[in-house]
């Protein structure tokens, strides 16, 4: 089989060497079984050792190579690479600080990912066995629980680019969600409040960006949605 | 050079299931803990695993920790230390019941209790047919259990030091264990973190093999440390294939579709796993299949031009359950194979996946080793868990499911280990005077090494010596040249350039450090491997076959002894004796395997 060679533009920001950012023109020559985006940019970091980016899984889980592909955010081991216009544009996920190359600073991601007590809250002494949860009951959780925070949908949602800082993102909001809709959590009013405030839910403007581009095909707004719903019923 | 000290009363490395249970029970008793970890602990390997975690919770049928001690024992094919075993299989119970508390989202039974599928191995009643022991949620147990434990720590206040690796682990003369030496990939800093209790979580090395379904994170860290600071590496030579892997990609497919009724077929559409496990079939144990599987490839019956793979078949189950029980199993097939597994067959190969050796430990999670006439002396100071660690559970052949358990027990008994050990007044032993200046000259040497080897290029050398000289099926005269070979790779991963010099997230240093740690474990493998003249579990030669002396190739009068490789003496080989007395029960006598 024949080599094939794709173009690439990315974003190059070392704070050690370089002044400002600036978009590098590469091509690497693929071998028929890179697949991927991610197999690509390993045949590149082997031809250039200082493209900087984080990966981990290459199979989607762990949520590690989230990154902005051709102006849309995206896992890099999940992406066709013949799905791509050439050059590629490869940008780091827009929002955030950059670190380095495609290296963003998470750290608003997760402090909002922790402001929603992410943890199950359930105060009765822990029985013997499992608590008991129907069938029913556990499917609420389907399309909830799955989400590898990857950041791709906070950081493709023009309300978390203008408020990081106060609002809590379609990532921390889907994870809300997810304890809010488990039956063995008793925290509901204790998380509704946390979440009542101009700017930690209802800066969401059902934009949707978040479901696009989610690669897990999450639905974050819809999560949000039922969330509001809650707080309307509360207040009757 | 003075660089930074930090004070713990316990550091964490890794913080995958075993790290994050470990720090668990170190939050909770009110320790002051630091866990480090390379990647947002979300990240971490055990994010991947699918089909479950095993205990005898007898949810759906008559099950027993009794019968699970035996497959476990029976799995290991006696290499396993039945103490060790036993105390496992009776947490398990316990542990997995823990993880629902925490939130864990298993899937239900009708009548709510946690959902179980039956997987390859576990039998009940002393081997007699599949019985359901894996505790699931859906095909995702392990993303769901990393998260669980992950928002656990998140209540608990835990001290994480995200994307930070350990590069040395820091003995005093006596021995005793008093941190590491760490980098902050953000910034190049390198920090010396004093510990009371130095507990390793770093999980496994499958990146010493090309074809691997493990992440890139995966690069023995933890092995690499304690080898570089004379602690032995024990039972290297066993290394599970697992049968299904995407082929070319490599990606797993969990053991469970064959839990749910997935079955392998040959070119000819023949479930070949009745000729090869008339009892099991499909559900035999990895290593059985993975053989069978590499022995009907080579014998032309392969499916694809090459006739390179085999099939996995769940066109015959209704597509609700396929969307219900298997749903990350077709995003992966679509993703990786370009095959919708409802119309299609899946091709898969055998692919390496986990590594049974690692850091001798006891089954309380103390690290062990040699000393004058005791075999298994305590490191003071010194805890493991989960892959990196080396019970013994999973002796020879780790059944499906067992590795989650594995995480969950011995992370929790590691971490409970350093509490008692902590209370009882382990102190923070002074810092010798060189304490950091081997880390500072290895990294000092790689940013300033011009003319040396590529890292790329040596990590696909070793990669493919590995793979070509210690497969499924391993070979008397491949292994002798492997070792020969493997050393020469040694000398180029001692002497490895970058070209990257930033001090900041310089993935090129982390990805040279993580190559010095791979090729540790490649070499006690191989070495290991050529020395043990035997077949067993995972471990099976063309020079010890099958016969009616010997079994399945197992030499039980030679060979029924744990391997103990030592780097740092010359790779010197040592073995020491595996325990067969369990805690309570009856030793399970020896027997020859089948399924």
């Amino acid at each position: 089989m024949s080599k094939r060679t794709v173009q690439f533009s990315i974003y190059r920001y070392d704070p050690d060497q370089d002044d400002a950012p600036y978009m590098q023109d590469i091509s690497v020559d693929l071998d028929p079984t890179d697949r991927k985006l991610l197999d690509a940019l390993t045949k590149l970091k082997a031809l250039d050792d200082t493209v900087s980016y984080r990966r981990s899984c290459r199979e989607g889980i762990c949520g590690s190579d989230a990154m902005n592909i051709n102006g849309r955010n995206g896992l890099a081991c999940l992406t066709d690479i013949e799905s791509l216009k050439q050059p590629i544009v490869l940008r780091p996920l827009p929002g955030l600080p950059v670190i380095r190359d495609l290296i963003v600073d998470m750290t608003q991601f997760f402090k909002q990912y922790h402001s929603i007590k992410p943890y199950l809250i359930n105060n009765d002494p822990p029985p013997e066995r499992e608590r008991l949860q129907s069938p029913e009951d556990r499917e609420e959780l389907n399309g909830l629980y799955e989400c590898i925070l990857c950041a791709c949908c906070s950081t493709s949602c023009p309300s978390f680019w203008w408020n990081p800082d106060k609002f809590v993102g379609p990532a921390g909001l889907l994870a809300a969600y997810r304890f809010l809709a488990d039956t063995r959590d008793q925290a509901t009013n204790e998380r509704l409040d946390n979440l009542e405030d101009p700017y930690r839910l209802f800066r969401c403007h059902s934009i949707m960006n978040c479901v696009d581009v989610c690669p897990k095909g999450l639905n974050p707004t819809k999560a949000i949605g039922k969330i509001k719903d809650m707080m309307v019923r509360r207040a009757v | 050079m003075s660089i930074p000290v930090l004070k713990f009363d316990a550091v964490i490395v890794g913080a995958g299931g075993a790290g994050l249970r470990s720090a668990i029970q170190l939050s909770e008793a009110g320790l002051k803990t630091a866990v480090l970890s390379k990647v947002f602990p979300t990240r971490s390997h055990t994010v991947a695993a699918q089909g479950g975690v095993a205990a005898s919770l007898g949810n759906s049928e008559e099950d027993h920790w009794h019968w699970h001690m035996y497959d476990t024992v029976k799995g290991s094919d006696w290499l396993g230390d039945q103490d060790a075993i036993e105390f496992m299989c009776r947490k398990a119970n316990e542990v997995v019941v823990e993880l629902e508390h925490y939130g864990m989202p298993f899937d239900r039974t009708d009548n709510g209790k946690i959902y179980q599928r039956p997987f390859g191995g576990h039998m009940s009643n002393f081997g007699e047919k599949p019985v359901r022991r894996s505790c699931a949620a859906a095909d995702r147990t392990g993303h769901a259990m990393l998260h669980a434990m992950y928002q656990r720590n998140v209540k608990a206040n835990t001290q994480f030091f995200v994307e930070w690796m350990a590069l040395d682990l820091i003995r005093d003369e006596e021995g005793h264990v008093l941190g590491v030496t760490a980098l902050e990939m953000e910034t190049g800093q390198i920090v010396i973190f004093h510990a009371r209790a130095t507990i390793f979580a770093t999980g496994g090395a499958g990146r010493i093999y090309h074809s691997s379904t493990n992440a890139f994170i995966n690069t023995g860290d933890g092995l690499g440390m304690a080898a570089r600071a004379g602690i032995p590496l024990e039972d290297m030579e066993f290394w599970q294939f697992h049968p299904t892997g995407v082929a070319g990609a490599g990606v797993l497919i969990t053991e469970g579709v064959r839990g749910e009724g997935g079955i392998l077929r040959n070119s000819s559409k023949e479930r070949f796993m009745e000729r090869y496990a008339p009892n099991a079939k499909d559900l035999a144990s990895r290593d059985v299949v993975s053989r069978a599987m590499a022995t009907e490839i080579k014998e032309g019956r392969g499916c694809g031009v090459n006739k390179d793979y085999v099939l996995l078949d769940v066109t015959h189950l209704d597509p609700a359950t396929i969307m219900k029980r298997l749903p990350g199993i077709r995003e992966i097939g679509i993703q990786f194979a370009g095959v919708d597994c409802i119309k299609e067959p899946l091709p898969v190969v055998p692919t390496c996946h986990y590594q049974m050796g690692g850091i001798p430990t006891h089954y309380s999670g103390r690290v062990v080793m040699p000393q004058g006439s005791d075999m298994a002396a305590i490191v003071p100071g010194f805890y493991a868990g989960g892959e990196c660690a080396c019970a013994s559970v999973h002796g020879a052949n780790r059944l499906g499911t067992n590795s989650l358990l594995d995480l969950l027990v011995f992370g929790k008994s590691a971490g409970d280990a350093a509490v008692e050990d902590l209370k009882a007044g382990q102190v923070h032993r002074d810092l010798p005077k060189d304490v950091a200046d081997k880390t500072l000259a290895r990294i000092s040497a790689l940013d300033n090494r011009k003319g040396g080897a590529d890292v790329h290029e040596t990590r696909l050398a070793m990669q493919r010596t590995m793979q070509d000289h210690a497969g499924v099926f391993r070979f008397n005269d491949l292994l002798k040249q492997g070792v020969e070979k493997i050393l020469e790779v040694e000398k180029a991963a001692r002497q490895l350039e970058i070209k990257d010099k930033s001090q900041v997230w310089n993935t090129a240093r982390v990805e040279a450090l993580e190559m010095e740690n791979l090729i540790e474990v490649a070499k006690a493998t191989m070495i290991s491997a050529e020395a043990r003249k035997e077949s067993r579990g995972a471990h099976v030669r063309d020079d010890a076959p099958d016969s009616p002396e010997f079994p399945n190739g197992r030499n039980d009068a030679e060979w029924l002894k744990h391997t103990l490789f030592f780097p740092q003496d010359g790779n010197r080989i040592s073995y020491k004796p595996v325990n067969m007395k369990p805690l309570s029960v009856e030793t399970i006598a020896l027997k020859t395997r089948s399924y």
